[in-house]
């Protein structure tokens, strides 16, 4: 079930248009997939240019560990300034459901927990993430949404986990009933 | 879709023609009734875990995706990027898909589990609760869900047409809907103009003189049902200014703070948004000048809508004023003998979705308005599965359906690997309902079908600068795949 090629476009292209439509300042902090996208799209300063990525060695790049629900450990490659949800979906890594509004801030099923000690380096958080990780499943000191971490060089060889789907997380959130 | 299509195609299948032999006599054939998000979140949890498994999924509308397309407010198309992966699933050589195809009426439950080793039912919660009160029936009410219909274009909702005449409206429900509704009722045209919301809604909503919206609920601000992010969009919402009452807020920063991190940081921001008087802010003389505006309202419990004195319209709601029992989520609101009316022309209450029985043959709960299930397994009807909503409650968002979606299709797979579900006899899947269908004259839509549909609604959308116009007609989408 991972995503082919052309989803990848629809996904950039997608996430292109909330990013450049949102008019809040803060929702446009530091989107992973979607401050790419939209940077592309609008020729705006980003710290590779098409070309310079593209020649980047296979040396540049940054390994990624995830540990997945079944304990199963998925290592993929990544270029600086990829977010964690474009290694998962570049590298076709199976992971159930991971990634479902494709990386604009609409969901948490992209939910991945940190070691402590990159937790600590990463970017401050948004209200915008910090929302959406409220309706995450396994929420824990370390966790981010995968969309919204980006790559660096001093990330090479890291761990993050996969949440387990917990049963009792599941009535938390109502969507229609009325209080 | 022919039998073992995708062993032929792939040439270098291994085992080539012995296992394609044994994956047919094998293959599980398994049914879902719906293609909402529940739907194709099982069958793609159920094809991706199982190698033979084959899933028909069947839709009462000949468009598929539900409540994504029919309940998922036009300007969240984010929500909607899980179309692309249903799309995928939908694509698979394993998977099918049957619209325009009513079941219940067209073909039984008990038909289905003849021609399938397994059928889970998906088909959401398609009815709303009602308040129960007088003047429910007066023009001028409606329900919060027949209202989201109307401009999502959802056909049965089409000649709702409601009156947008007044100034103040009144939503009864403290939930995501009622914020979803509150916000398209209160957005500057031009952001909705860019959404998929239909034409004909768009119009009305140009010519409202709807400018106030008070949110109702019956209990108090620790037992909110919506989320954050919706909460924090329509505070942020341009030309509109939230109408929070400080002192219901009042003491309430201590009392959340040892709850858990949600509702604290909701919490929190009704505070925040309370206390800010409107100079504080960055944005002060844009929220001066907001010409429109919202506000919540706490322990209000709805007794009668109020008619005009010719009786036929709203004019306001009459409320008892609560106070609660207990605390947190279980807190109860109880009358305290005081009442208030509020006068608006418009009333919506969004107090609840409701699932409905489907078939005679399978169990229903109707206290409880779902399929008695554990883990999705339907209680005294083996072979027959439930998830999403009917199996839950409406509840929850994207990421709770897609959960329990995947807890049914475990489920599925696990009675599968048991052998509980017995796939020694080969089932003849739409084989054989296709042929009951065509006894009754009832014609299927294919996926590819709807390509053609969605193709055209992206076409009309696209003059107008939007990313579809959806067709609401169903006759008129039968047309035009040549039905």
């Amino acid at each position: 079930m991972a995503a082919p090629g052309p989803l990848r476009l629809l996904r950039a292209a997608a996430a292109a248009r909330r990013w450049l439509l949102s008019a809040s300042p803060a929702a446009g902090a530091r989107p992973g997939r979607g401050r790419a996208a939209a940077a592309v799209a609008v020729g705006a300063a980003r710290p590779f240019g098409l070309s310079a990525r593209a020649a980047l060695s296979s040396e540049d790049k940054i390994t990624v560990h995830f540990i997945n629900r079944d304990g199963d450990k998925l290592t993929a490659k990544g270029k600086p300034g990829d977010s964690l949800l474009d290694v998962v979906v570049d590298n076709n890594l199976d992971i159930d459901g991971f990634g479902a509004c494709e990386g604009t801030l609409a969901c948490s099923t992209c939910h991945l927990i940190f070691e402590d000690h990159i937790f600590e380096k990463l970017d401050a958080i948004t209200d915008e993430e910090m929302d959406m990780l409220d309706l995450a499943y396994g929420l824990t000191e370390t966790s981010r949404l995968g969309c919204q971490i980006c790559l660096k060089k001093s990330m090479n060889d890291m761990t993050v986990r996969v949440p387990e789907a917990v049963a009792d997380a599941r009535q938390s959130i109502d969507m229609s009933k009325n209080s | 879709m022919g039998p073992g299509g995708a062993c032929w195609r792939g040439g270098g299948v291994p085992g080539g023609f012995k296992r394609w032999l044994s994956s047919q006599a094998r293959a599980p054939r398994v049914c879902v009734v719906g293609s909402g998000p529940a739907g194709f979140y099982t069958a793609q949890h159920i094809l991706k875990h199982h190698d033979l498994a084959r899933v028909d999924i069947y839709e009462k509308l000949p468009v598929p995706f539900g409540l994504v397309r029919f309940g998922v407010a036009p300007d969240h198309p984010e929500v909607k990027n899980v179309i692309n992966t249903f799309t995928h699933t939908a694509r698979s050589d394993r998977c099918a898909y049957y619209g325009n195809v009513t079941v219940g009426r067209d073909v039984t439950v008990g038909e289905l589990q003849q021609a399938y080793h397994a059928v889970v039912l998906s088909y959401g919660a398609e009815d709303n609760r009602v308040l129960g009160i007088p003047g429910e029936n007066l023009s001028g009410v409606y329900s919060a869900r027949a209202f989201v219909g109307w401009y999502n274009g959802l056909p049965e909702n089409q000649d709702l047409k409601p009156d947008l005449s007044c100034e103040t409206a009144l939503i009864l429900g403290h939930g995501n809907v009622a914020l979803d509704v509150a916000r398209i009722l209160l957005s500057p045209l031009d952001l909705l103009r860019k959404t998929d919301i239909t034409d004909s809604s768009l119009a009305a909503l140009a010519c409202s003189k709807v400018k106030r919206v008070w949110l109702v609920g019956r209990r108090g601000p620790l037992q909110v049902a919506f989320t954050i992010k919706e909460l924090r969009e329509m505070i942020n919402l341009p030309g509109a200014r939230p109408v929070l009452d400080p002192a219901d807020f009042a003491g309430l920063g201590n009392a959340v703070k040892d709850a858990p991190r949600p509702r604290k940081r909701l919490t929190e921001l009704m505070i925040k948004t309370a206390s800010e008087k409107p100079g504080e802010k960055t944005v002060a003389a844009q929220v001066a000048a907001a010409a429109r505006e919202w506000g919540l309202r706490f322990q209000r419990s709805p007794q009668e809508v109020l008619p005009t004195a010719d009786g036929r319209r709203a004019r306001g709601v009459r409320m008892a004023l609560t106070q609660l029992e207990g605390s947190g989520d279980s807190a109860k609101a109880v009358p305290t003998g005081d009442v208030e009316e509020l006068e608006c022309g418009l009333v919506l209450s969004s107090i609840g979705y409701q699932s409905l029985p489907l078939d005679p043959a399978v169990p229903f709960d109707p206290q409880r308005g779902i399929i008695p299930n554990s883990s999705g397994r339907v209680e005294g009807a083996p072979g027959l599965y439930c998830s999403g909503w009917v199996k839950r409650g409406p509840t929850g968002v994207i990421i709770t359906t897609m959960n329990d979606s995947f807890d049914t299709a475990q489920s599925v797979l696990e009675d599968l690997q048991a052998g509980v579900l017995d796939v020694s006899a080969s089932r003849e899947g739409f084989g054989a309902v296709g042929s009951i269908l065509r006894s009754r004259g009832v014609r299927p839509v294919s996926f590819s079908d709807w390509e053609k549909i969605d193709a055209a609604e992206v076409a009309r959308g696209k003059a107008a600068g939007k990313p579809r116009e959806k067709i609401v007609d169903p006759e008129e989408m039968l047309q035009l795949i040549g039905h």
